[in-house]
């Protein structure tokens, strides 16, 4: 089983505590178990107070209104030295200018498409290329302007990165919100441990978002476009619009008129100039795309296409953070940068080409599958966990179309001590920094650290039962 | 500011005064049915409860006889009905939820733990085992979301709004209160026949106004201000026209006015007109005039006033039709 020999975070093969985490260790040492056991009550009465909730997809109250849940938070955190860090937000910094450069390419000339790198009906006949932004120039050439990479750390303790999350990537506010509750319930760890502070990220995120207003516009209006708030991250929408000082807008809210967006208020039409989307291209507009959408805003992609309002992130970025494009992203850094990847891709197979099927087919229970287009956990077969059931039933789909599967390795993701019911036990995690470009490219110290609750579960979506703890890159 | 966001203002402001006001109403009718009465009596009183509210046909849709246990669930946790306390705390909530960004996070917090707690306190059956006690924490919880209100936001238009909602709310929940007398009894011209008398006709008179005085926490600035026995004229005057009353008529519409003007839009001049209007006649009318006419009356027709406003400032501000 992979969690035997998984890289723990806290502690040596030999059971001693590692550095970056003695401060912590000690500290844990002196507290109670009553003492943790009221301060873990205190955070989740807080949570709920605060309305730190995300809905779940189908699932109803009572009375008809979405369910609301709590993600579970984690009192232990994650922490990360400073070296370690460095060389992480090199890495990442470095494949989010590639994969950037990358899209507006795949837009415009296509220029790694006709020296081999990636095939092109790779690009062409997948459902997440966006034909209509072809020859579209977006401000500062940026497209993914806010991305969020998932990292794991596997096998000796060296980082893989797992995932590119390019087009509405979330979790950001559980960040900020659990450091906030980290600080409140902890005062005195943090007078003993210098972590790096992540509070300025909304500043940060408001900058980047003004630096990319259309042409010859001083001072832009951003707003933040939301589905509403009966969506699963409704709370980090209003969360980041409250924290920048921006309107939360609703489809409803805006409207086309004169090749311009402009938003209903109370004293007449105000004009848009960038819009923070948390809206999946699909349903952006419904006179582009998904004719069925009441989210978007009629028009909305014609007044886009000619510069003249922002979109973050743009239309089409789906194309670069598809599994299927994924293993070619060591190619991209040395073909735009003309430099070596710093952070690791996971080996993938893809089950589209013969060869790479037949070996994934062979070795189901050693393997993660998961489906190219899919996201939150859904739909993917973890191997090692599966019966031999549910081994033999996703074979089959498998086989019907081994274009929507990916397969790779079982990582033994690292672990992280965590508090279960019968105490504390490692459990396994992974990491979401999140990367802002747009004139420039910046980050806060850190990222989201997602959990899997469950023993032995290397599944850490909050869809599926993961939890969060805080995440420390220590400043020396 | 966003139009819907202004909506959604409005809306949470009006419902939270909505459900303090209808614990205010269940307060009231549940002391005076603790004086000796007949059946009748006691029956008419609930009556004139959900009559005041325009809930009578909902009501007898769902319960075939008038009791007092029934009346309270109906008008408390009965998810069916869009009045019950229940369901404007809820609603209140979710207004809330919609804007939380343009809230602060105190004002957010506050209807966020009334409704906790609101499903707490009635899984612990508390409306049941003690409606008073129950009753007394709406009211605060009420007083804790203006008092938020006023000591976090900023005195910019969403401050306005949700004052404007309090405040038209209040004004029509006032109307109705003074009006309930009229719901529950055959006839009443008698009850201002004499505006002037000093006494009163019966001792249940003087437990009924004195309830309606106590429900709009008006009892103790009744005898500050007359400094003289209980009579029906001075109780319609105190709570129409003082305008040093905070829930009297005069007030409310006052309040309403001035946040009317921080908002002014090029299309809010009429809807301006009518409510100073309202004003004028709040600020110089006279009870005797008032009674002359028939409270009830009067009262309908004020009604029928705060409703028109409610819906010109919607047209005016919430709903634009922008695009042209």
């Amino acid at each position: 089983m992979a969690a035997a020999r998984a890289y723990d975070e806290m502690y040596r093969p030999d059971a001693a505590v590692r550095a970056p985490y003695r401060g912590f260790e000690s500290w844990l040492a002196e507290q109670s178990a009553e003492a943790m056991r009221d301060k873990r009550a205190e955070a989740d009465l807080v949570f709920r107070r605060v309305g730190i909730t995300f809905a779940v997809y189908g699932d109803q109250d009572a009375d008809g209104s979405g369910t609301e849940r709590l993600i579970p938070f984690d009192v232990i955190p994650r922490i990360i030295p400073a070296a370690e860090w460095r060389k992480l937000e090199a890495g990442l910094r470095q494949r989010v200018k590639a994969l950037n450069a990358f899209l507006h390419d795949v837009y415009h000339e296509q220029a790694i498409l006709r020296a081999g790198h990636i095939p092109a009906e790779q690009v062409f006949r997948n459902s997440q290329y966006r034909p209509e932004m072809h020859g579209v120039d977006v401000a500062s050439q940026i497209y993914s302007h806010i991305a969020g990479i998932d990292v794991v750390r596997a096998g000796a303790g060296e980082f893989y990165v797992l995932e590119d999350n390019l087009r509405v990537p979330s979790g950001v506010s559980y960040m900020l919100e659990n450091r906030k509750m980290m600080m409140r319930l902890f005062p005195d760890l943090f007078a003993r441990n210098k972590v790096a502070p992540v509070a300025h990220y909304p500043d940060l995120l408001l900058n980047n978002l003004r630096s990319v207003a259309p042409q010859g516009v001083d001072e832009p209006t951003v707003v933040l476009l939301t589905p509403g708030m009966y969506n699963s991250a409704y709370f980090e929408h209003a969360f980041l619009a409250q924290e920048m000082g921006i309107e939360l807008v609703e489809g409803q809210d805006l409207f086309v008129r004169d090749n311009a967006v402009w938003m209903r208020t109370t004293r007449g039409p105000q004009r848009v100039d960038v819009i923070y989307r948390r809206i999946d291209d699909d349903f952006i507009d419904p006179l582009a795309f998904r004719s069925d959408s009441s989210l978007g805003v009629p028009g909305l992609l014609s007044v886009y296409r000619a510069g003249r309002v922002t979109l973050a992130n743009a239309i089409g970025t789906g194309i670069a953070d598809d599994k299927s494009i994924y293993p070619y992203v060591p190619a991209m850094i040395e073909f735009y940068l003309g430099e070596k990847p710093l952070l690791a891709n996971v080996p993938t197979h893809l089950c589209r080409k013969k060869d790479d099927l037949a070996y994934v087919l062979d070795h189901l229970p050693e393997l993660v599958v998961k489906e190219v287009h899919g996201a939150g956990g859904y739909g993917m077969l973890v191997g090692p966990a599966a019966s031999r059931e549910e081994i033999a039933t996703f074979a089959k789909r498998l086989r019907a179309s081994p274009d929507n599967y990916i397969a790779q390795p079982t990582l033994a993701l690292s672990t992280c001590p965590t508090y279960v019911e019968s105490g504390i036990a490692p459990r396994h995690i992974d990491l979401r920094p999140f990367v802002l470009s747009g004139r420039e490219v910046t980050m806060v110290p850190g990222g989201l650290t997602r959990v899997a609750l469950r023993e032995g579960s290397l599944v850490v979506n909050s869809s599926q039962g993961g939890g969060t703890k805080d995440t420390w890159v220590l400043e020396r | 500011m966003l139009s819907r966001t202004a909506d959604h203002l409005f809306w949470m402001a009006r419902y939270i005064e909505r459900a303090e006001n209808t614990a205010r109403m269940l307060d009231v009718n549940l002391s005076t049915a603790l004086l000796p009465q007949s059946a009748e009596e006691a029956e008419r009183g609930w009556r004139a409860m959900l009559g005041i509210s325009e809930l009578l046909p909902a009501y007898d849709a769902r319960h075939a006889h008038l009791s007092k246990r029934d009346v309270l669930d109906f008008m408390v946790r009965d998810p069916n009905n869009p009045s019950s306390i229940f369901n404007c705390l809820q609603s209140a909530r979710e207004n809330a939820r919609a804007v939380r960004g343009a809230i602060t996070t105190e004002v957010w917090e506050t209807h966020n733990g009334t409704w906790l707690e609101l499903q707490r306190l009635l899984h612990e059956r508390l409306p049941e085992r003690d409606p008073q006690q129950f009753f007394e924490w709406v009211k605060f919880r009420s007083h804790v979301s203006r008092g938020v209100t006023i000591g976090t936001m900023l005195k910019d238009e969403a401050f306005y709004f949700v004052r404007m909602g309090t405040f038209l709310e209040r004004a029509d929940n006032t109307a109705r209160l003074l009006d309930a007398k009229y719901h529950g009894a055959e006839d009443t011209r008698e009850l201002f026949a004499d505006p002037g008398a000093e006494g009163i006709d019966h001792h249940g008179d003087f437990y009924y106004w004195a309830a309606v005085l106590r429900s709009v926490s008006a009892f103790e600035i009744y005898r500050r201000v007359y400094r003289n026995v209980i009579t029906p004229a001075r109780v319609a005057e105190l709570l129409i026209l003082r305008g040093d009353m905070p829930r009297s008529l005069a007030s409310c519409i006052n309040e309403v006015c001035l946040n009317l003007e921080m908002v002014r839009n090029a299309s809010s001049n009429e809807t301006e007109r009518r409510a100073g209007l309202l004003r004028a006649e709040l600020r110089y009318g006279r009870i005797e005039d008032i009674l002359g006419q028939g409270l009830h009356s009067y009262l309908a027709r004020f009604l029928e006033r705060v409703n028109d406003l409610g819906g010109r400032i919607s047209q005016d501000f919430l709903v634009p039709l922008a695009v042209h």
